[in-house]
């Protein structure tokens, strides 16, 4: 057994973890006849070994941000947003809309109208997960769930039929935006060799900024917190629970819209039918787990995995492997980060406390996710 | 051939230690045959400790157990029970969403095939309870009984199993003083029947009642085992907590001041949106601890709940400082003037994720100093906490520590602290001893008689009566959400407030 | 279109549909009665409608008529072998049952895909040729009214489930095995106490929960998709995890829940031979069956109550 203080294990969970992730990928290859080394060689020299494959890689993780702050303030909270798709969704449809409604209205105007508007249906579509979990006390993870399939055929039926179809190709794409509400930078642009880099990454480092800022400095941060961590003790000290719950679960779409606002103004530029959930939002929820909600742990996971699933392109081309195995090695690091209570067993950390506490033989575990990851939640009206 | 032995049990050196520190440290217990032994000591000093050992439930570190004279090593509840030693625990160990009749046969079931036989278990119970008489409707729902009933449901349950080695863990925590004269005639009669006893205890009276020999333990050694009635309770006392106590608190003259909470006609539902409070009303004054005497869940939590704003009154009013609180929010109740110390302080009283300085800054971190326009302040936070700190002898490393990291002593000073520090004209304590060692009750109720003298209003509510009688200016008795009565602590008795909590007597009744 | 036809329609087609979501559910109610909350139902039914399908298309010729029913054990097996996943991180080491379930979500469209890839080159199977199709049960069909519309044309699998329903029902409440699994959702420490090996008994929930939701998954797929792609299973997991609640863990509610759902499912498959509801545009009958579960569960959820440690990890300390 190894000892080491308790903030290098810290660190040392998701790094394992990643380890271990790869190590499964690994493996699955080797089963299917790949070679593991070429694949992972060619995925790090497509992601990383040019400008353009640096530019894309920034570009993806942009979104990823996004997604991965909405789901942590909702997990701070004590919620598991799963539906962080139909959000980021929502926000990518309505602001392309709006910017090919008004395609002249100056870029100072439409840019910033565009982006709210997205933000505004991010946040309504988390809302309403918000909304029925206060007042009714109904589970979110399947309401958020359910929204995501709501959400991707209410897309679908808007664009078919509801859109003018002046502001589309065909019934499946829309129209390529104007340049006043797109997010493209031309000098960004050449300088990584022609990707799709745009200004969504300075929008994620503000949005960085501004979730470190809410969850240490304001007393809403810290109210979401308790309320995330003891919804019993935080109701006592008279805090809010429904107004929190709500508030949360508004922000975290806010969040989750936004990440499809740039995937809109800045990857695509042009809205086009979506037949599964968004994968930055999925992506979103790994990113915030492997990142274990902290600034820094977003900002390095939403890195690595952009790294994978944009060297995950290059390595099919080049090597001819299956791009699903970027997504297995995404899962299997998640896995490893779930179980890393036996990771933690590897290392034994140097206790300062000299405080002594009765091992307690039922853990006070998780509800479904409900009320938090340790907290032993009533009976009444859980899953 | 074994030696014939009247020892059934023994114990020798026994060793526990979990990751450096040691909750039985050498012990050494024998029971013998048919006696009721009992566990003396203060909470956490190692008693559930050793007895979870005995049934299987932990491994001891070292040391060695006998059985009627034989070397065992009981290594899962399985041994323990196939060598006849069963456990009721403190925290009753049931199934609240199944019968009776379940709860008493898991585990060992009566199975024609895979398949439940329970006409069969029905009859070896009903047989059971009746030779011992325990009386109980087996097809009842656990969730629907009474604790008194839960308790014969878990003897039951380790009879069931053949156990003629019986172990009690704080049995009588949770009964009235009525109940805990049957149960010890219960207890008497399984000795009787050949059974052999331990009777886990801090309570001085029940072993001198129930008794034959009682073993001490302290900081998790053993002080010394003594026939019962050759040992004093102020020597008993002294061995458990390691020094002289004294019993008897003085509480000095005080002169009721002004009204502080006035409670009308309250009517107050439960979960369930069944009627859990039905039509309270008293009043507390100024310089006055009100103490409010009960049978756990006859409404406490629920009035409790109510005047803090936690749940919705029904009907009726609660009127503090002379403003109409009734159903105002909670931060609002608190800020007119209302400190809480909660019954259970580990999920409401405090964060346990959370650091200390956090956790003294829980009722007061959204106004200034500690916070201004919405932005916290977290140095000024800090600087609240090591004032609390100092100022209530928080026993910590840092403020920074997590609240989970502190003793349960310490934490409750810490809500204590934070709780005084609001200044409150009214205070409510929930149960503010329970599961604390002598030092720490001490303390405890030090201080809330020394906000009494600096005239506060405070409302007690415990379910130890000791506590009650010895604190209180008046007592009212809680029974099924109404006042049964309302008395003077030196002019009743354990007697009639055990009567008052049954409902046995209504309000206006004369003492004698 | 007479009354019996119509009938006749909307209920073999609610049978269709509910199969799968009635065995998943199933499955569903045992690891959530033991204590394990396994929201990774969704990707166990992935995996088990990738295996059936694989196997059908490769075996169809070996077995014939029976190769869908022999499909649908091997999808069974591979949902248990899948589920293994999810029982060791939450029994053996204490993971969060939900992020748990999420990794297998996360995990089996991808591996499906993935293997779907190594073995035929591309991104979606051909279409199977031995699939469930209708069934029609000698004697109850020839009843008047009932037998056409409930036992002629019908689905051979639902009626299946439905039998696997009462059956563990039965195995649930009345023995043995059912009182000590339950006892272990309801409160761990005291079953430990009475000598019941709570892991085992938490690993036969998963385990289970893990042959049900494969079996479902590969009913869904050789009955209703045909194939398997990434998109083969989108929510029916997580409907039968509503059901679940909606049914109070009961493995009969969960049945009764689960018709429910495949009903709201098959109006958007039938909505449009149908008079009154072939006026409707066609998002409000693909949204149907999303909203009514969320609706259920906001009308339904407080007044059930889950298992007393549902959800809550048992660490057995020595």
């Amino acid at each position: 057994m190894i000892k080491v203080s308790p903030k290098i294990k810290r660190i040392l969970v998701p790094i394992i973890s990643i380890i271990a992730g790869f190590l499964v990928g690994a493996i699955i290859m080797l089963i299917w006849n790949y070679n593991p080394i070429q694949a992972y060689s060619s995925m790090f020299a497509s992601a990383l070994g040019n400008m353009n494959g640096i530019g894309e890689t920034i570009r993806e993780a942009s979104p990823l941000i996004f997604t991965a702050i909405g789901f942590a303030i909702a997990s701070k909270a004590g919620f598991f947003n799963i539906g962080l798709p139909g959000q980021a969704q929502a926000g990518w449809l309505t602001s392309i809309w709006i910017v090919l409604a008004y395609p002249n209205m100056p870029k100072i105007i439409l840019l910033p109208l565009a982006i709210i508007v997205g933000t505004i249906a991010g946040a309504l579509v988390a809302g309403v997960a918000g909304y029925l979990r206060a007042q009714f006390g109904t589970n979110e993870v399947i309401t958020t769930i359910m929204l995501n399939y709501i959400v991707l055929y209410t897309c679908q039926y808007l664009m078919q039929q509801v859109m003018s179809p002046n502001l589309r190709i065909d019934t499946d794409t829309t129209k390529n935006i104007s340049s006043n509400g797109s997010l493209k930078i031309n000098w960004l642009t050449n300088m990584f060799g022609g990707s799709r880099i745009n200004a969504g990454i300075f929008l994620a480092l503000v949005a960085i900024i501004i979730y470190w800022f809410l969850m240490k400095k304001t007393t809403m941060g810290f109210e979401i917190k308790s309320v995330g961590a003891n919804p019993f003790a935080s109701r006592y000290a008279g805090m809010s629970s429904k107004k929190n719950i709500i508030l949360s679960m508004l922000l975290s779409g806010s969040f989750a819209g936004l990440g499809g606002v740039v995937q809109g103004l800045g990857t695509y530029q042009n809205y086009f039918t979506q037949t599964t959930s968004l994968d930055i939002g999925w992506d979103g929820l790994s990113v915030a787990l492997l990142g274990g909600s902290t600034t820094i742990g977003i900002l390095l996971a939403a890195i690595l995995f952009s790294i994978l699933k944009i060297g995950g392109l290059g390595m099919q081309t080049i090597a001819g492997i299956p791009y699903e195995i970027v997504s297995i090695v995404i899962a299997a690091i998640i896995f490893f980060v779930a179980i890393s209570y036996v990771i933690g067993l590897l290392f034994k950390t140097k206790d300062k406390k000299n405080n002594y506490q009765q091992p307690q033989r039922k853990e006070r575990g998780p509800n479904n996710g409900i009320d938090g990851s340790n907290i032993e939640v009533g009976k009444k009206g859980q899953i | 051939m074994e030696k014939e032995t009247k020892n059934i049990i023994e114990m020798r050196h026994i060793v526990k230690d979990f990751n450096g520190f040691k909750a039985n440290n050498n012990i050494n217990l024998t029971l013998q045959k048919g006696e009721i032994l009992a566990l003396l000591g203060e909470n956490g000093a190692g008693k559930s400790t050793l007895m979870r050992i005995l049934s299987g439930l932990l491994e001891p570190t070292a040391g060695e157990i006998y059985v009627r004279g034989k070397k065992v090593d009981i290594k899962d509840p399985t041994v323990a029970k196939n060598l006849g030693i069963g456990m009721v625990h403190q925290h009753f160990m049931l199934m609240e969403s199944f019968t009776v009749l379940e709860n008493i046969i898991l585990g060992h079931e009566s199975t024609k095939g895979p398949i439940l036989d329970l006409k069969k278990a029905a009859k070896q119970v009903s047989a059971l309870a009746k030779r011992y008489g325990l009386t109980l409707d087996l097809n009842a729902r656990v969730a629907d009984i009474t604790v008194a009933q839960q308790q014969k449901v878990e003897i039951l349950k380790v009879l069931y199993r053949g156990a003629d080695i019986l172990i009690f863990d704080e049995p009588t925590a949770v009964l009235t003083p009525q109940e805990v004269t049957e149960f010890i005639k219960i207890l008497k009669g399984l000795a009787k029947e050949g059974k052999s006893i331990i009777l886990i205890t801090h309570k001085l009276e029940e072993i001198k009642e129930a008794a034959d020999r009682v073993i001490v333990i302290r900081a998790g050694k053993s002080v010394g085992t003594f026939d019962v009635a050759a040992v004093s309770d102020d020597r008993l006392a002294e061995l458990m907590v390691g020094r002289h106590v004294n019993m008897t608190l003085t509480k000095p003259q005080v002169k009721a001041g002004k009204e502080i909470l006035n409670v009308k006609d309250l009517h107050v539902k439960d979960n369930r949106g069944i009627m859990a409070v039905k039509g309270l009303s008293f009043a507390i004054h100024a310089g006055e601890i009100l103490g409010l005497a009960g049978i756990d869940g006859n409404g406490q939590d629920e009035l409790v709940e109510a005047i803090t704003g936690l749940r919705h009154v029904t009907s009726g009013s609660v009127i503090i400082n002379n403003k109409d609180m009734t159903n105002q929010k909670v931060r609002k109740i608190t800020e007119a003037g209302v400190a809480h110390i909660p019954a259970d302080r580990q999920k409401y009283g405090l964060i346990l994720q959370f650091p200390l300085a956090d956790n003294l800054a829980l009722q007061t971190y959204y106004r200034p100093p500690l916070s201004k326009h919405a932005i916290i302040n977290h140095k000024a936070i800090h600087e609240h906490a090591e004032k609390l700190i100092k100022q209530f002898d928080i026993r910590t490393t840092s403020a920074t520590l997590l609240a989970s990291d502190l003793s349960g002593g310490n934490q409750q000073k810490a809500i204590i602290a934070r709780e005084l520090d609001l200044k409150s004209d009214l205070i409510i304590a929930f149960q503010p001893t329970r599961g604390l060692d002598v030092g720490a009750i001490e303390y405890i109720h030090k201080q809330l008689l020394a906000q009494r003298s600096a005239g506060k209003a405070i409302l007690l509510i415990s379910y130890e009566l000791d506590e009650i009688m010895q604190l209180s200016d008046r007592i009212v008795v809680l029974h099924d959400g109404q006042a049964s009565g309302e008395v003077k602590p030196e002019e009743t008795s354990n007697k009639e407030l055990g009567l008052l909590m049954t409902g046995a007597k209504t309000e206006g009744t004369n003492h004698d | 279109m007479n009354i019996v036809t119509t009938l006749a329609l909307i209920v073999s087609s609610t049978f269709v549909y509910s199969a799968p979501l009635i065995l998943t559910a199933l499955g569903g109610v045992y690891s959530e009665n033991s204590g394990i909350v396994n929201i990774g139902l969704e990707g166990i039914m992935t995996m088990g409608a990738f295996s059936s399908i694989v196997f059908n298309l490769t075996f169809a010729s070996t077995f014939g008529k029976a190769t869908p029913w022999i499909g649908a054990l091997v999808g069974g097996i591979c949902g248990l072998t899948f589920s293994l996943l999810h029982a060791v991180a939450t029994i053996n080491f204490h993971a969060n049952h939900v992020i748990s379930g999420t990794v297998l979500n996360l995990m089996a469209p991808p591996l499906g895909v993935f293997l779907i890839k190594a073995i035929y080159d591309k991104g979606q199977t051909e279409n199977i040729t031995q699939n469930f199709g209708y069934f029609t049960i000698p004697g109850l069909a020839n009843i008047p009214i009932i037998g056409p519309i409930f036992f002629k044309n019908t689905s051979a699998p639902a009626w299946c489930a439905i039998l696997i329903s009462i059956l563990l029902w039965w195995v649930l409440y009345k023995t043995r095995f059912g009182l000590r699994l339950r006892s272990c959702g309801e409160n761990p420490q005291a079953a430990d106490t009475m000598g019941i090996h709570v892991y085992a008994m938490r690993y036969a929930g998963v385990l289970i929960s893990g042959f049900m939701g494969g079996l479902g998954g590969a009913v869904f797929a050789e009955a209703i998709s045909g194939n398997f792609s990434v998109s083969t299973i989108v929510g029916q997991g997580f409907m039968a995890l509503a059901a679940v609640i909606f049914g109070k863990w009961n493995p009969l509610g969960a049945m009764w829940a689960s018709l429910f759902f495949g009903f709201a499912q098959s109006l958007s498959i039938i909505g449009n031979q149908l008079p009154l509801i072939s006026k409707i545009p066609s998002v409000y009958m693909q949204i149907a069956p999303y909203v009514i579960t969320v609706v259920v569960l906001v009308l339904f959820f407080g007044k059930s109550v889950a298992p007393a440690a549902d959800g809550v990890n048992y660490i057995k300390s020595k």
